[in-house]
């Protein structure tokens, strides 16, 4: 970057400022409402001091949830939306990698219209086929499962397009190179193709995680006990009561909750994932 | 140890572009075999068809006594350099040597020994734990170079190695290639167009032209004795200097049994070539008057791109940094028994 004098610096930083502070504010709010008792919070005061129940707040929370709406403790909520995530983007990488590997190097009948198929599935996300696939999830008893949580959102066009373009850039003479070598279509995938994808799937893991931690439609449908709902649907279950207050503490305390797994995953995988959007490795 | 063998070998590309059109030739055990020609005639195809990494249309190509067609690449017992060398990028020079010999299944220890063995010989020891990222062109040349001959194979197949590797270090790995290849005494087929490289590598040339073989032959024989225009054309730099004559000419030349009607093409080296002052020609010699068009002094010697005055352009090659001045008449005289006699059509050697 060219240097600039002091002037030019202050305004992108106080432009950059006021945006962090427009984004962060809402979050710090919840935080701090999630350390106060119960009746500061009803009755309408709003502190922007963190208060002294954070401890209990918390352990409530995790352990034991509101005393009213879900009685779930958010730490199982939490177990759910870890298994859920971390199926879907582990489960989206494996399919789609491998059926971009037969696509792009295997020359099979149909293997163009297997290719169209896929890619016409980006036509049909979720929300657009939801009553057949929760039939199918409904009649292989999968309601209330972590299958039926995670499988129906695994299938990925998206990802599978994206190892594709990838695969496509690896020059052939490596594939040829492995062949002269004596490795097989396995050894090649395992020795070469997935060493080199490295940067591509930790980037997509953590864009699929988010993805999967997200979810709210399909797992308010496919779960009715409350000891399988995940976190996003507990946090919107605790709001809605007509007949008792809403417990805000633990409400706040859950959302902050729910936020950390995505953000832990952001930046412990922070270097590989922007390497993996800005270069590869060949 | 074996040779390879080339019968009748076709390639037609799904796709329907003749490639290879019927190629049939021997490489001795143990010969360094060149294959040249102009691009996209088909060299990389003939070469990638033994290596096995690209079918084979028709025909059948036999390393030592056995035909691989329909054999893996790495049962046949051949390595490859590739131009861009395709080493692999995750894996340490150390293991991309290694990893041929690994998925053989050769013990550990000797694995280790192979790879220091050829690491010391091309000069790459230092290297051997980095990656190809971190090493310069001429480096990674050697680690492709390494990674063929660790596994001591029966066939070393080059396609164009040193063609990314600038003037200076491509002359000394070719003279390094041609000392390892006499070491291991390994039948080796290479892939180039440079002609430079041809004419110093090869024990055997096969040029080629269009998917067909032209000419095959020791270097210097196919440099004197051309069989036809194209290989005349493309072996020597510069050009050798191709003139249409008529019959009644030709016949003036002498040398030919049967003078063809139709006349035919004669073909001079420019450096069997003189220039002579207007008028000086000597009795009956070939001489062509020209006007001189341009110079190029390149230090030992020069070249003079001449008009002729019956038409056409003529290239002489001088000893030395004296050379006329552009725009002067002068006569270029062939010396005495040095042309190529071609039939009308190019394809065929007239003179014996
Ligand atoms: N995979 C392919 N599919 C279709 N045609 C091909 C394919 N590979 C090569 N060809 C064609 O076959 C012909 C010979 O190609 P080849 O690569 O053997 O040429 P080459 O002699 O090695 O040329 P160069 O010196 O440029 O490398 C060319 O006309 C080329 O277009
Ligand atoms: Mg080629």
């Amino acid at each position: 970057m060219v240097e600039r004098n002091r002037f030019g610096n202050l305004v992108p930083h106080l432009v950059l400022w006021i945006g962090i502070i427009i984004v962060a504010f809402p979050v710090y709010l919840a935080f701090v409402a999630s350390t106060y008792d119960q009746a500061t919070i009803a009755n309408g005061q709003m502190p922007l001091l963190p208060g002294t129940h954070f401890f209990e707040n918390y352990y409530r929370t995790i352990f034991i949830g509101t005393s009213g709406t879900t009685r779930e403790p958010v730490g199982q909520m939490l177990f759910n939306s870890a298994v859920m995530a971390l199926s879907i983007a582990l489960g989206k990488i494996a399919i789609s990698i491998i059926s971009a590997y037969a696509i792009v190097y295997f020359r099979f009948r149909f293997r163009m219209a297997a290719f169209w198929l896929i890619f016409i599935t980006l036509m049909l996300p979720v929300e657009v086929r939801i009553y057949p696939t929760y039939k199918i999830a409904a009649d292989l008893n999968l309601l209330d499962t972590y299958a039926g949580l995670a499988l129906p959102l695994i299938a990925s066009a998206t990802a599978t397009l994206l190892f594709r373009q990838f695969f496509m850039t690896v020059p052939e003479e490596l594939v040829e190179a492995s062949r002269i070598d004596g490795a097989g279509p396995f050894r090649f995938f395992q020795d070469t193709l997935l060493p080199l994808s490295r940067t591509n799937m930790a980037a997509l893991f953590v864009i699929l995680f988010i993805y999967g931690w997200n979810q709210y439609l399909w797992p308010l449908l496919i779960t009715t006990r409350d000891d399988m709902q995940t976190i996003v649907i507990g946090i919107k279950k605790m709001i809605v009561t007509s007949d008792a207050i809403t417990e805000w503490q633990i409400v706040m305390a859950t959302a902050m909750l729910a936020m950390l797994p995505p953000v832990a995953v952001v930046v412990l995988m922070q270097r590989l994932f922007v390497r993996g959007l800005v270069e590869t490795e060949k | 140890m074996a040779g390879v063998n080339f019968s009748d070998v076709r390639k037609v590309y799904p796709g329907g572009v003749e490639a290879v059109k019927g190629v049939t030739f021997d490489v001795p055990d143990g010969a360094f075999c060149v294959l040249v020609g102009p691009s996209g005639c088909g060299k990389s195809t003939l070469l990638r068809m033994v290596a096995g990494v690209e079918t084979v249309s028709a025909g059948a190509i036999k390393i030592g006594e056995r035909v691989v067609n329909d054999i893996e690449p790495a049962d046949r017992d051949i390595a490859m350099v590739f131009q861009n060398y395709a080493l692999y990028p995750h894996m340490t020079v150390y293991n991309n040597m290694a990893y041929g010999l690994r998925n053989r299944k050769v013990p550990k220890p000797e694995i280790d020994r192979l790879v220091r063995d050829a690491a010391k010989i091309l000069e790459i020891s230092d290297y051997l734990d980095r990656k190809p990222r971190a090493l310069s062109g001429g480096q990674r040349q050697r680690v492709a170079m390494g990674r063929a001959i660790v596994r001591q194979p029966k066939v070393f197949l080059f396609d164009e190695p040193l063609s990314n590797l600038d003037a200076k270090l491509r002359v000394s790995m070719r003279v390094e290639i041609k000392k390892l290849q006499k070491s291991f005494a390994t039948t080796s087929i290479y892939v180039t167009h440079d002609q430079l490289e041809a004419m110093t590598l090869a024990d055997m040339l096969v040029v080629m032209n269009a998917g067909l073989v032209e000419q095959i032959g020791v270097p210097l024989a196919v440099y004197e004795k051309p069989t036809t225009t194209f290989v005349a054309a493309f072996i020597g730099a510069p050009p050798m200097n191709l003139l249409r004559v008529q019959a009644e000419e030709l016949a003036g030349i002498g040398g030919l049994r049967a003078v063809p009607a139709e006349g035919g093409i004669v073909g001079i080296r420019p450096e069997d070539l003189d220039l002579a002052p207007v008028g000086s020609a000597p009795e009956g010699a070939v001489a062509l008057p020209l006007t001189v068009e341009a110079a190029e002094r390149v230090g030992p010697e020069s070249f003079v791109y001449g008009t002729l005055d019956r038409g056409g352009t003529v290239i002489v090659r001088l000893p030395g940094q004296a050379v006329p001045s552009i725009g002067e008449k002068a006569t270029a005289v062939a010396r005495h028994g040095k042309l190529h006699i071609f039939a009308a059509d190019g394809r065929k050697r007239l003179d014996s």
